[in-house]
């Protein structure tokens, strides 16, 4: 199978970043600590990019921003095999992108992974919701992993997404880009004000002040104010002013591919912010932010602009989940939906380039296929005990989140990370 | 007159329900940096075990003594479960408090779906004593005795805590804890005994709750603990984490804000007023009402 | 010296966030008087002495051997430490300000032993007296005097005492030597402080830190007898220093150890 492959080079990439997909143990925090020395002597010393080097992405490189490289010589990687590496690590995740792309036109069955063919429109459906899940977690990450915000509140901004573009069609009657580009400037602007005022406390208190916004939401929608949520049956999308091709079953393949567009867009903003000189006050921020005051920036702005391009990129991500699922229902509002994406991004990797997107498309994977998965006769056949905690996806997914929590601490993408002294082995004995 | 006398009851009988929650909760936090997503579930396993305990249990049953000893059986089960919480997932990340945030939501997944799984997620109604189904006239005005029982129960539970706070040696430990955690570790205390005492004493207190909140509801169902737990937290932040006599504070200001909020003003509007009041709080007082102390 | 040491660290490096605070300390502590440890700001000082205790913050790596008489500590976790007679007196007091001064008294006491009231109450009547205040309520000297006291509650094999005399007027400086001095014929103390009258006072041998690594060590008084090694290797002036300038509070990068004499001049005496 092709996607172990690209798990792997995912991965590789993310080691780039200086973050070894592992926030908990001692060397992940020193591989952090390194960007973060490399900030505090302000890029006159380029000695901790040495190691690193190695590992720098094509793409990263490209980043116009980016401290003069290190030398040539650095690390003892044979320079042929560093050229076919970084080629792969740039040229894959395209590749993937074309795959994906391209997957509507193949017609095959994978009995058991899928019901029915794979351009069959509830397959489409259940990928396309799998990738605005990935695209999603990957947005979530921004504040997550990468600035270590742990914010319990980003269901709010999704709903906003969700519900803006519902209304904004439904009840007000207006075409589709008209509402998608109201909400999506309404739903960044949310996050703004709300940020700026969440942002005034940190850590455990922030993570607080965020539920209790997002719950504000929760209860907005659920008592139907103004009658324009629909309550707790939810508001379907009145489709008749829609363009058409976004309308019917038929169609499912054009929603899927701009789910995929939207998947692309956010890994790139994301991987774009990441690698720029914000990305790295992010993650000085994430790691110390002392150290970030003392060199006379301001933490809260740069917390603020995290916090507002990740809730723009969960609004958009509503709007589409919208068009996707054709309405909106009260449950895009419930913190879980919020806990959910926590648990997408530890369960691929927090702070890494591909593991929350892994993380999100896995997720929404199994919580769909666990329900089907549950009610099989495999599983009916087992003693109650077993049947039926197995039957509900969320204890199963809730349970492998714990123990990826003790034992994977740095998510799906660290377990390749901890491969690569098996594959440098491999290639060692070939070369 | 009858109204305002009714609604402060009802409210307070609200406050009761989330100053049990809300007490371990912060015991927990003030201590141990851990945000408990769990707790939520603790007040689930309470009220199923003692609806459980008033249809199977020996002895016990949905009225007089049956009753208390059903109760009784729901908070030892809150007790174990929240100490087993603690010695299991939480002991072996000490120190790492985003890890035990993690683990505790986890859980909370994990364990609401459980429940579901073994009783199904519509909810079943709670045996609960005749005489809490009934009212009794004060001021003229007809408070259901459940919501009193409520009260009564928050205020003892209310009294023991500080006591124990105030005159035993773990309480010395725990209030000792909350201000330095460290410098307890260095006068030779294994303070994560303090740890496990907390989790099983928030957990008996939630577990209370459920049970007293099924009687309140009449019914008892896998998310209530969910829902309750979100005021918890709000409750806990305006009061001050790690203050018990802080929560009690807020539980009043939140139950009572709330209930009059959303009597004479639309339904919903009270919750919101609780996020606002959280907001300003938070603004003007970071630290909460009490500040970061066990018994102020 | 000839006698056993009673504490023996070996080869201490200590890693927080990436950076070493210090690279391989070794030194002993003689089983009786007063070992100084000495060095300037953010030099390690206290960090050694909490790495000895255990108390090195997660994430921060710690190797190397710490013994205390001929048992190895590594790994123990910091309460056992405590109870089998590893006496601490933090930076700061580390007082509980929302107790009273009886129960910071007795949270103090160790399980197992008869707390020592009257010894503790001997040294500082005033702890007596003052039994229902709250700790927070204490002067800065009150505080320290209860931070001691509570330690000396219990017997111990050793007391890690980390700048007792930091922030407190030179009348209350003077008192602290004076019971520190007392306290140290019945038990050694390995003491952190940056006051020269109170080392000239107290101490017996001296450990020098600098850029986390041991500069010096031997007996106390040859150290300060030359006043250019004092110089060089504190920063400071000897004759009629009444106080170095007080330590700041969080890690600094430790200066390259080639680098180490930089003559900073000080402006007092």
């Amino acid at each position: 199978m092709t996607g172990g492959d690209e798990v792997t080079g995912g991965a590789g990439v993310s080691g780039g970043d200086g973050v070894t997909g592992d926030g908990v143990r001692g060397d992940g925090v020193t591989g952090r600590t390194e960007e973060t020395g490399r900030l505090h002597r302000a890029g006159s010393d380029v000695q901790g990019r040495t190691e690193e080097a190695g590992m720098t992405t094509g793409l990263k490189t490209a980043v116009a921003d980016n401290p003069p490289a290190a030398p040539p010589t650095a690390g003892s990687v044979p320079v042929p095999r560093r050229n076919w590496r970084s080629a792969l690590r740039t040229w894959s995740p395209l590749l993937v992108l074309l795959v994906l792309a391209v997957l509507p036109y193949s017609t095959v069955s994978v009995p058991g992974v899928f019901d029915g063919p794979l351009n069959g429109p509830g397959t489409l459906q259940l990928l396309a919701i799998c990738l605005v899940f990935g695209g999603l977690a990957a947005g979530y990450d921004l504040l997550f992993g990468r600035t270590g915000m742990l914010s319990f509140g980003h269901a709010l901004y999704f709903a906003a997404g969700v519900y803006g573009t519902d209304i904004l069609v439904t009840k007000a009657g207006l075409p589709l880009w008209q509402a998608a580009l109201l909400t999506l400037v309404g739903g960044t602007t949310l996050a703004a004000l709300l940020g700026a005022v969440a942002l005034r406390t940190a850590g455990i208190a922030f993570a607080m002040v965020t539920l209790a916004f997002a719950q504000v939401g929760a209860i907005l929608v659920a008592r139907d104010f103004g009658g324009l949520t629909g309550g707790e049956e939810g508001l379907s999308l009145d489709v008749s002013g829609l363009p058409a091709m976004l309308v019917g079953v038929g169609n499912t393949v054009n929603l899927y591919w701009l789910a995929l567009a939207y998947l692309a867009l956010v890994v790139f903003v994301v991987h774009r912010v990441a690698g720029s000189p914000t990305g790295r006050v992010l993650a000085g921020l994430r790691d110390d932010e002392r150290r970030i005051g003392v060199l006379g920036l301001d933490p809260y702005r740069f917390k603020l602009l995290a916090f507002t391009l990740a809730g723009g990129l969960a609004t958009a991500g509503g709007a589409i989940y919208c068009l996707l699922v054709g309405g909106a229902s009260p449950h895009v509002t419930s913190s879980e939906l919020t806990l959910s994406l926590l648990v997408m991004v530890v369960l691929g990797g927090p702070g890494t380039r591909w593991g929350p997107v892994l993380g999100g498309v896995l997720y929404m994977y199994l919580d769909h296929r666990l329900t089907a998965f549950g009610t099989s006769s495999a599983v009916e056949s087992l003693p109650g005990v077993l049947s039926g905690p197995l039957s509900q996806p969320l204890f199963v997914l809730g349970t492998v989140f714990i123990l990826a929590v003790y034992f994977f601490p740095g998510g799906l993408t660290s377990l390749s990370t901890r491969l690569t002294p098996f594959r440098r082995l491999r290639t060692d004995r070939s070369s | 007159m009858s109204t305002i006398v009714l609604l402060t009851l009802t409210g307070l009988g609200l406050a009761a329900l989330y100053f049990l929650v809300a007490s371990g909760l912060s015991l927990v936090f003030g201590l141990a940096d851990v945000l408990n997503f769990a707790h939520g579930l603790f007040l689930s396993v309470g009220a199923y075990a003692t609806w459980w305990a008033a249809g199977n249990l020996p002895g016990a049953g949905p009225s007089g003594f049956g009753f208390v000893l059903a109760v009784a059986f729901g908070v030892a089960a809150g007790a174990v479960v929240g100490m087993a919480v603690e010695l299991v997932m939480i002991r072996p990340l000490y120190s790492r408090t985003i890890e035990q945030v993690l683990v505790t939501v986890g859980l909370s997944l994990a364990g609401v779906a459980l429940l579901q799984a073994t009783w199904g997620a519509d909810p079943r109604p709670f045996p609960r004593p005749d005489w809490t189904q009934r009212v009794t006239p004060v001021l003229g005005a007809k408070v259901p005795n459940s919501g009193i029982l409520l009260i009564l129960a928050a205020v003892l539970v209310l009294a023991a805590l500080l006591g124990f706070l105030r005159y035993t040696r773990y309480g010395l430990v725990i209030r000792a804890g909350v201000e330095n955690r460290e410098m307890v570790t260095a006068l030779g205390i294994d303070v994560r005994k303090a740890f496990t005492l907390v989790f099983a004493i928030g957990g008996a207190a939630a577990a209370l709750a459920g049970a007293l909140g099924g009687v309140y509801f009449g019914s008892v169902s896998p998310s209530q603990g969910g829902s309750l737990l979100i005021f918890a937290f709000i409750v806990v932040v305006i009061g001050g984490m790690g203050s018990v006599v802080g929560s009690a504070y807020a539980a009043v200001a939140v139950g009572l804000l709330q209930q009059f909020v959303n009597y004479y003003g639309t339904s919903g509007a009270g919750d919101i007023c609780v996020v606002a009041l959280l907001a300003i709080v938070l603004l003007l007082r970071p630290q909460g009402i009490a500040g970061r102390a066990a018994t102020t | 010296m000839s006698e056993t040491p009673i504490l023996t660290v070996a080869d201490l490096s200590v890693r927080i966030a990436g950076l070493h605070i210090l690279q391989g300390v070794s030194f002993t502590v003689a089983p009786s008087g007063v070992t100084v440890l000495l060095g300037r700001n953010g030099v390690g000082k206290t960090t050694t002495l909490r790495a000895i205790l255990g108390l090195t913050p997660r994430g921060g790596e710690v190797r190397g051997t710490v013994r205390l008489g001929d048992r190895s500590l590594a790994g123990e976790p910091t309460h056992r430490l405590v109870r089998d007679g590893l006496g601490y007196v933090p930076e700061d007091r580390c007082v509980f300000a929302g107790l009273t001064v009886t129960e910071n008294l007795r949270l103090a006491e160790r399980r197992g032993g008869v707390p020592a009231y009257d010894r503790v109450f001997e040294l500082f009547p005033e702890l007596k007296r003052r039994g229902r205040q709250r700790a927070g309520s204490l002067s800065g000297g009150q505080q320290q005097m209860l931070a001691i006291g509570r330690v000396l509650l219990n017997d111990n094999r050793l007391l890690l005492v980390d700048e007792p005399t930091k922030g407190l007027a030179p009348k209350v400086v003077t008192e602290v030597a004076e019971v520190l001095e007392r306290v140290a014929v019945a038990v050694p103390v390995l003491l952190v402080e940056q006051n020269l009258a109170v080392v000239r006072r107290l101490a017996d041998d001296a450990v020098v830190l600098a850029a986390g690594r041991v500069a010096w060590s031997g007996a106390a008084d040859e150290l300060l007898r030359e006043a250019e090694l004092t110089r060089s290797l504190l920063g400071v002036g000897v004759a009629g220093e009444p106080h170095a300038p007080a330590a700041t509070a969080g890690v600094s990068q430790p200066v390259p150890a080639e680098s180490a004499p930089v003559d900073r001049e000080v402006s007092a005496g």
